[in-house]
């Protein structure tokens, strides 16, 4: 554990380093020079205006020396100035990073809340019309964009039924705790895909572990259909929704980047679409820095959790190769042939192989009955 | 087996009529679509205008199929781009392993954690882009959980009797690669890129939505999104319910396909 702790650390660590690499290289990808995106296109008259930029700023050294000296910046939480707005990126970060934390852990709150219990009834009343109406809602929030939901949303909330407001808070952080009217549209909009996204998995899941041996041997022993469902089957089926959070940051994150800019909500999202918009590239990839940062920090504590809530998973592996922790079986063994693993995705990653929309083996037992 | 599915039956009729809507639509119904005309803008639903008119004076119904064909234009091609480049990579990673595939999946984990939408779009500011390029873009930033996924296939697949045959009669690894590998793994590349197809389209349609995709005259259903938007407390749902719709329907008959073939290949795959 401690071995698997410590690789999956230096893991992240290389992952952060290759993404400051990409990072540097669209950078320097940047069309036209800084120098003059900066003072101008009439410094081009005044060649020492631009030698004196950039020497001052580095640019006139080799690239190599300007990474190093751009990673040694990073490193002292120097992300870089954004000459359009006349503020340096952490200062814009620090304004705008608390606000896109709460709209999105709000609305991953929400999300849970409504997916589990949805995926959990779904599976005990598999093939009824609870699990038709839900499977088809869940296609359909899947497929929509989120920004034509919040449009929906506005459209109807706002413009017709002027029960909630069509733009996020736009005050402080206070602002958004107290504004739950103007909060509440882009909390939902964000929240519906992930909805779909985790019912349709906690659905699988339950259904997956409904068939298990320790089901059958729970009501052999007498516990009711009840108690076998909420401390056993959910328990069990949370593990691979653990997984599934840390993993779905990514796709979380460019929904509120869609999402904030629906709503004119001033998060990081909106602030890096502005900045797409206005070729503030400082301020562009500051960002990604940050983005990157999180999604490495949350499939990191995304497999730490899987490691601690199941110990039937082993490492085995000296260097894993994949992000997730490797289970029993063998890398480059063929999984067996027709069959399917003992327990969903024990021979892979292991959220994403567990059956997700195919349902279950046919001899599953429903405990609602 | 594919055609048992009844669902799948409903996902390819939905999108051969959307195609045909699209490509086949605009010799039936003539519309200008290039020419801004002001006197007829944000018309209501009506005689001769099916859907109404936008801000510009553009027929929503014209504009519908003319901006339909770049969404599935640049859906289809980037998903068909980046499961090409995909697949090379993973099966390449899989199959020679060691410090091979560390390196080349370490960058596959790199540039997959930064989010698809933050990193075409700064490449898209960088950039401004044609169809070509958009199509470029879109495909260089979502080949990532393809080479993930065959990848994990190549590892299987490189220890199979019949690979080890071919080199010991001294195949090459190239051959390996391509006649071997890649071919046995043709079920996990062809479900995948069926949801590359929704995903590619999904991207294309929310970079023209925050209006860095195609440029103006030339549209698709993202911008179309965007420009309804500029109006929406003047109430003209028709602006804006067209071409939500329509992108809800592409990607609802997409996803039947690819369960649908999910199924008969018998493949488990992740979904984003």
């Amino acid at each position: 554990m401690i071995g698997f702790l410590i690789r999956r650390l230096l893991q992240a660590a290389v992952v952060v380093l290759l993404v400051t690499m990409i990072t540097f290289i669209l950078l320097r990808a940047i069309p036209g020079n800084v120098a003059v995106a900066v003072l101008g296109p009439s410094s081009y008259r005044n060649p020492q205006v631009l030698a004196a930029f950039d020497r001052e700023y580095g640019f006139d050294r080799p690239w190599f020396d300007q990474y190093f000296l751009w990673l040694g910046h990073l490193l002292q939480g120097n992300l870089g100035f954004s000459w359009t707005l006349d503020q340096s990126v952490s200062s814009l970060l620090g304004t705008h990073l608390p606000k896109t934390i709460w709209l999105v852990g709000v609305s991953v709150a929400l999300a849970l809340v409504v997916a589990v219990p949805i995926g959990v009834w779904q599976a005990v009343r598999r093939n009824g019309p609870v699990d038709y109406t839900f499977t088809s809602l869940s296609f359909l929030f899947y497929a929509a964009p989120t920004f034509f939901v919040g449009t929906v949303l506005i459209l109807v909330f706002s413009v017709k039924l002027h029960i909630f407001g069509p733009e996020g808070p736009q005050g402080g952080l206070v602002d958004d705790i107290t504004d739950w009217r103007d909060l509440t549209l882009p909390v939902v909009t964000l929240a519906l895909v992930t909805i779909a996204l985790f019912s349709r998995y906690t659905r699988s899941a339950v259904m997956d572990n409904l068939s298990e041996d320790y089901v059958r041997t729970a009501r052999a022993k007498g516990a009711s259909g009840r108690r076998v469902l909420w401390r056993h089957v959910l328990r069990n089926s949370l593990i691979p929704i653990a997984t599934l959070l840390g993993l779905s940051l990514p796709g979380i994150l460019s929904g509120a980047l869609i999402t904030e800019s629906v709503f004119n909500y001033p998060g990081m999202g909106y602030l890096f679409f502005k900045a797409a918009e206005q070729q503030d590239y400082p301020t562009e990839l500051g960002f990604i820095i940050v983005v990157a940062i999180a999604t490495v920090v949350g499939s990191l504590l995304a497999d730490i959790a899987y490691a601690v809530l199941d110990p039937r998973v082993r490492y085995t592996r000296l260097w894993p190769s994949t992000w997730l922790p490797k289970t029993s079986c063998q890398p480059g063994s063929p999984p067996p042939q027709g069959s399917r693993p003992a327990r969903p995705g024990a021979c892979s990653h292991a959220a994403w192989k567990c059956s997700s929309r195919t349902g279950s083996r046919s001899s599953a037992w429903s405990c609602s009955r | 087996m594919f055609l048992e599915n009844r669902l799948a039956i409903v996902g390819v009729v939905m999108l051969a009529l959307i195609f045909g809507f699209c490509f086949l639509g605009p010799f039936l119904y003539h519309t200008d679509q290039i020419h801004v005309n002001l006197a007829n803008e944000n018309l209501s639903p009506g005689a001769g205008r099916p859907l109404g008119t936008d801000v510009n004076g553009y027929d929503v119904l014209g504009r519908l199929m003319v901006g339909g064909q770049i969404s599935l234009e640049v859906g289809l091609a980037a998903a068909v781009l980046a499961t090409f480049l995909g697949t090379l990579w993973g099966a390449v990673a899989g199959y020679f392993g060691g410090v091979v595939d560390a390196v080349m999946m370490r960058l596959v984990d790199a540039l997959l954690s930064i989010p698809t939408l933050f990193l075409a779009l700064v490449v898209v500011s960088m950039f401004p882009p044609t169809e070509t390029e958009l199509i470029l873009v879109i495909a260089l930033t979502s080949w990532l959980t393809t080479s993930r996924l065959i990848r994990g296939e190549a590892l299987s697949l490189r220890v199979r009797d019949y690979v080890q045959a071919m080199r010991v009669m001294g195949g090459s690894s190239a051959r390996a690669v391509f006649r071997h590998i890649a071919p046995n793994a043709v079920g996990t590349i062809v479900v995948n890129a069926t949801f590359q197809v929704a995903d590619a389209i999904l991207t294309v349609v929310a970079l023209s939505y925050l209006g860095l995709g195609i440029r103006p005259p030339q549209t698709d259903w993202g911008g179309m999104l965007n420009s309804g938007l500029q109006s929406i407390y003047d109430g003209y749902w028709w602006q804006i319910f067209p071409a939500g719709v329509s992108i809800i329907l592409v990607v609802i008959a997409i996803n039947f396909i690819g369960d649908a073939l999910r199924d008969s290949f018998e493949v488990r795959l992740q979904r984003r």
